[in-house]
């Protein structure tokens, strides 16, 4: 395996690892950083990548796990609370003003969750993930998925009725 | 889509039973503009995922294969220093076994010696007289018996 088919095979999830890592990690330097050293550690697998059904569900497994190191390490504990404004593209201009601050407000809701309904929420409400692959790459069960899964969408929903009913946002 | 259909879709949607064909459905119609006001809440949820999908790793990811290789040849550089450094070293250092000096450097050497001797003499007495305390301390311990 070369370098243009190990790019190949891993370019079309270059983005969904990166918005994984900057799901859990926060601050778009420390996603890059982690994103870079994912594919470099899949670069030197390359050998065993073949042996891997589904490339893309192993690296968003070893996405996860590095996060948590990351999130563990020492190193890691000064750089979470960098991060405070988050940018949108790619949205028509009225649209973008109309929707600017309810999706600063979903932002930061669900950076209030706890980690593995981060996870879950960003895989398949942002990744469109089936419920099989996501329990492959946490390593869970369907129902623990699906509990986790509608605790996190309920506790967004409910959060901002309650901001919208105070007229905070 | 009539509203009735959504509203059921959306229960499912909360306790995470949609497939994601439902779910497209349910995204297509709360990005739409007409969206019924008690639900507007899953309008923000659906256009924040809609942005969040559209966020790209920019930068190009870079293979660092040669790093490696610089480390190692360094290292082979380092020992070739090293043994050549010996080598040069132990033929320097054999040649200056017998330094010759000035008269008036052996004059000097010869002052300081002098001068280190009368030092080290004179802390020698101080020592001495530092004893006899000592001696004198003890003596009146064991008779005053104060420990």
């Amino acid at each position: 395996m070369n370098q243009s088919d190990f790019l190949k095979v891993v370019l079309p999830f270059k983005d969904k690892v990166f918005r994984l890592a900057k799901r859990l990690l926060v601050s778009t330097e420390e996603a890059e950083d982690a994103t870079q050293e994912l594919f470099f550690k899949l670069w030197r697998n390359k050998e065993k990548l073949a042996d891997y059904k589904n490339v893309e569900a192993f690296a968003m497994t070893m996405t996860k796990n590095y996060c948590y190191d990351r999130l563990k390490s020492k190193q890691a504990s000064n750089l979470t609370l960098v991060h405070s404004n988050y940018k949108e593209k790619d949205t028509s201009l009225d649209k973008k003003l109309e929707y600017r601050d309810s999706v600063n407000q979903v932002h930061r809701l669900i950076e209030n969750l706890p980690e593995q309904q981060k996870l879950i929420i960003q895989l398949r409400d942002v990744e469109q993930y089936d419920f099989d692959e996501i329990c492959k790459m946490l390593d869970m069960k369907p129902t623990a998925v699906r509990v986790a899964l509608s605790r996190a969408r309920k506790t967004i929903r409910e959060e901002l009725i309650k901001q919208h009913n105070y007229g905070i946002s | 889509m009539e509203l009735a259909n959504i509203e059921k879709l959306v229960g499912k949607y909360e306790n995470a039973e949609t497939t994601l064909q439902e779910e497209a459905t349910l995204k297509a119609y709360f990005l739409s503009d007409n969206v019924a006001p008690h639900l507007e809440e899953y309008q923000m949820m659906f256009a924040y995922f809609q942005t969040s999908q559209d966020e790209t790793y920019t930068k190009t990811i870079a293979f660092k294969p040669e790093k490696k290789r610089n480390y190692k040849w360094l290292s082979v550089a380092a020992s070739v220093v090293l043994l050549v450094s010996v080598y040069m070293g132990s033929s320097i250092i054999d040649g200056e076994k017998t330094p010759v000096m000035t008269p008036q450097e052996q004059e000097q050497y010869a002052q300081v010696e002098n001068a280190l001797r009368m030092l080290s003499s004179n802390l020698k007495k101080g020592n001495d007289a530092f004893n006899n305390l000592y001696t004198y301390e003890n003596t009146v311990n064991k008779i005053f018996k104060t420990k």
